[in-house]
């Protein structure tokens, strides 16, 4: 697929003086899409393009974070976010470390509250976390003074991962107003799900979700999404297809019959891919269930841009982590001149 | 620790508004009872001028958590908060530890009550053995050491078979079954309402028809067996029309519902908001609506409070962890007056039956009333004077309360069971 020529730099500095336009962002803490204005959001992805020509050259390094601590803190299984994290926090040249809920005093029994105390006592200045409950990120956030990015939380959201998408998208398709987006799969389940029908619909798409009828929440339909079951119709002239991830691990029972139908019904095949536009994008947020939600012909598809996915992942969670800082910063200066 | 205020043989209360009639009147209670005419001057005169006299209250639902769990609450906590409340009889549910399963049990929370000497505690006994659902308790014999009605609560029996079991045995004894209506499997794991609000914040629901769909079961049980039945918290609309619909077929129904859930919605809990994490949930407001619509067609008998307290750290954690419930004595009939009277959707009267009277007569209590010859159980409130709640106020031991920072009318401000203070505000003059 190819690519939208990106902005270029005098081009982003035109709309960043739009009059809808922001240049900080209003918390220091990133908690989900809900939170974030469509202005917001642009901040970000603009910063996050510009990210990404760091990663384009061969010393990718700045000193941006340099003095700054984060920790990763990941009370759930993740390869890609906690890495990318990991790996952003590192080229903007931060202090960083990584703690997993196996290895943490979590499994010893102690509370969320004690055990982020304890993060946050260690100097750490920004917090990225991943939790198996819903809303774990906003109770942390009301508690501590370091600012907490929400990596995922149960079934609520997952912000990072809709902001790489939407940068994908941009990539791909030069913005995203105007853009029909299908989402398919298990919506009941999924945080991708809910953080790109808030991000989305606020930048101007319009979204469509398709899943089993198990796996469709309650009154999805006052979410701003058209709510499909086929999967077919959810497909018809879109410009994005995206996959959703069977969370077995999330599932509570078994809301299919088999994944040999579920495949059949609801996995993305060649039909849907005719039946979206031509020049429609393919995309996932990992890791995929070959096979379930989509072939292996299809991930790897020239339509498919879903590595492109992992790249951008490193270039927005830099921008995000290079935006909260500069609102710390802006606090600390605030505080200090009205001392 | 005791009831400590000052007791009188004899106490006169003048210039109150008598609740039914709305006249001025004057109460004389001698030996802790109304009576005609004191015949000497009183021991103790107070001037209720501004004040509104009811009935004692009755709480058909309350948590003390008493035995097992007094870290949340004890008897003597939990009946100050009662009196503080306007309540001079409170019924405990049975999930305590060890379970109210026994007559050792059933004797040790009355007597202690008994004893502190605040409110009278009628306790619920537990309808199968350790609530587990597999046999039936000794509802005979703790029916003898004073429980007045038996329930699994929290922990619904799930079988029809064993429910069915259960009504018929303690029809028997005069005693009704209290049916907490959830099907389990439906409201596995679920935290909140299953809706708008779940699906937006990405939590796991309890649907409304585990709630309707138990309803449902309990008022055919007992329309087949001819035994009574009594809903407890009823929070949906479907809920409020089955047991409509119950009761003009004949059936010996009765339903309660709590204030939370005519004043509140799911949308109490954006924010993750754990204080007004409860079960049943808060539902939408269309149930909220048809809640009150229950209470006014008289399809819901009863305002029970389901006072839920629980320490601090079961309610400051992330929201799916929470425990579920809230404190509600102290705000209960505040509640009710600004939300229902105030408004017009009930009369005093109608409401103060539903706190007095009706859960009276579900629990084989004496008819509750000012007149000379009843109990001197009674009331004072203020209609007139706003205050905005303030948990801190609380004499529960507990402050999960949903309430903080609401402006509501009608706060006790002298509590009387059997002729003997239970709380005073300090606000009537003695003269």
């Amino acid at each position: 697929m190819a690519k939208i020529q990106p902005l270029t730099a005098e081009e982003r500095a035109i709309r960043r003086t739009a009059e809808d336009a922001v240049t900080q962002l209003s918390s220091r803490h990133l908690l989900g899409m809900q939170e974030l204005s469509p202005a917001e959001i642009m901040l970000i992805l603009d910063t996050a393009f510009v990210m990404k020509n760091i990663l384009s050259v061969q010393t990718k390094k700045t000193a941006h974070l340099q003095g700054r601590s984060v920790i990763t803190f990941f009370a759930e299984n993740s390869t890609r976010t906690r890495l990318s994290f990991d790996m952003a926090c590192k080229y903007l040249g931060a202090t960083t470390s990584n703690i997993g809920s196996s290895e943490s005093s979590i499994r010893k029994g102690e509370n969320l509250f004690d055990t982020v105390k304890t993060l946050e006592m260690m100097s750490t200045d920004i917090l990225v976390m991943r939790h198996p409950q819903s809303g774990a990120p906003h109770y942390v956030a009301e508690r501590i003074d370091a600012s907490v990015v929400n990596a995922g939380d149960g079934m609520n959201e997952h912000p990072t991962q809709a902001l790489l998408d939407m940068m994908t998208m941009i990539e791909y398709k030069g913005s995203i107003k105007g853009l029909k987006v299908a989402i398919t799969g298990d919506a009941m389940h999924s945080r991708v799900m809910r953080s790109n029908v808030w991000g989305l619909t606020k930048a101007g798409a319009e979204v469509r979700v398709a899943a089993p009828p198990t796996m469709t929440p309650r009154h999805l339909e006052h979410m701003p999404c058209r709510v499909c079951h086929d999967v077919r119709e959810a497909c018809e002239d879109v410009d994005v297809i995206m996959g959703l991830r069977v969370q077995l691990e999330r599932q509570r029972s078994a809301l299919f019959p088999s994944v040999n139908e579920y495949a059949h019904f609801f996995g993305i095949d060649s039909e849907c891919l005719d039946l979206a536009r031509p020049d429609a994008i393919i995309m996932h947020p990992g890791p995929c269930n070959h096979g379930v939600e989509m072939p292996t012909f299809i991930h790897e598809h020239d339509r498919s841009v879903i590595h492109e996915q992992v790249a951008n992942g490193v270039a927005v969670r830099m921008a995000v982590l290079f935006l909260l800082n500069a609102k710390r910063n802006a606090e600390i200066n605030y505080e200090e001149s009205t001392r | 620790m005791k009831n400590s205020y000052p007791q009188f043989k004899s106490i006169q209360i003048k210039n109150v508004r008598h609740w039914q009639t709305g006249d001025l009147t004057e109460l004389l209670i001698a030996e802790g009872k109304f009576v005609p005419e004191l015949g000497c001057q009183a021991e103790l005169v107070l001037d209720g001028q501004g004040l509104t006299v009811l009935p004692g209250l009755i709480d058909a639902h309350v948590h003390l958590r008493d035995p097992g769990f007094e870290y949340r609450e004890d008897i003597i906590s939990g009946t100050r908060a009662a009196a503080h409340g306007g309540f001079t009889a409170i019924a405990p549910m049975p999930n305590t530890n060890p379970v109210a399963d026994t007559v050792p049990v059933i004797r040790y929370m009355i007597d202690k009550a008994a004893v502190a000497g605040f409110c009278r505690v009628l306790p619920i006994g537990a309808a199968t053995k350790k609530q587990e659902g597999q046999e039936l308790s000794e509802i005979g014999l703790m029916t003898e050491a004073g429980a007045v009605a038996f329930s699994d609560d929290g922990l619904p029996i799930a079988s029809a078979s064993m429910m069915r079991k259960a009504m018929e045995y303690a029809a028997f004894f005069d005693r009704v079954i209290i049916s907490h209506c959830e099907d389990p499997e439906l409201a596995k794991d679920g935290v909140c309402n299953e809706g708008i609000v779940s699906t937006e914040m990405g939590l796991k629901g309890i649907p409304s028809i585990a709630e309707d769909i138990m309803i449902d079961r309990e008022t055919r049980l007992a329309e087949y067996l001819g035994c009574p039945v009594h809903i407890a918290h009823v929070s949906t609309a479907n809920g409020v029309e089955c047991v409509r619909a119950a009761k003009a077929r004949g059936v010996k129904v009765t339903a309660e519902t709590c204030p939370h859930y005519f004043t509140l919605t799911e949308e109490a809990i954006r924010g993750f908001n754990t204080l007004a994490k409860v079960n049943p949930p808060l539902r939408t407001e269309s149930d909220r609506l048809a809640i009150i619509e229950g209470l006014q067609d008289g399809t819901l008998d009863i305002i029970a409070t389901d006072h839920a307290p629980h320490h601090a750290d079961e309610k400051d954690c992330e929201f799916s962890l929470a425990n579920n419930g809230l404190i509600g004595l102290e705000t209960c009939f505040p509640l009710v007056y600004t939300r229902l009277v105030e408004p017009g959707h009930l009369s005093l009267a109608d409401a103060v039956s539903k706190l007095t009277s009706n859960p009276a007569h579900l629990l084989k209590q004496p008819k509750p009333g000012l007149e000379a010859g009843l109990v001197a159980d009674l009331v004072l409130v203020d209609l007139e004077e706003t205050v905005i709640y303030d948990a801190a106020s609380s004499l529960s031991k507990a402050r999960n309360t949903p309430f903080q920072g609401f402006e509501l009318r009608g706060f006790p401000q002298l509590t009387i069971m059997a002729g003997n203070i239970t709380w005073d505000s300090g606000r009537l003059a003695a003269k």
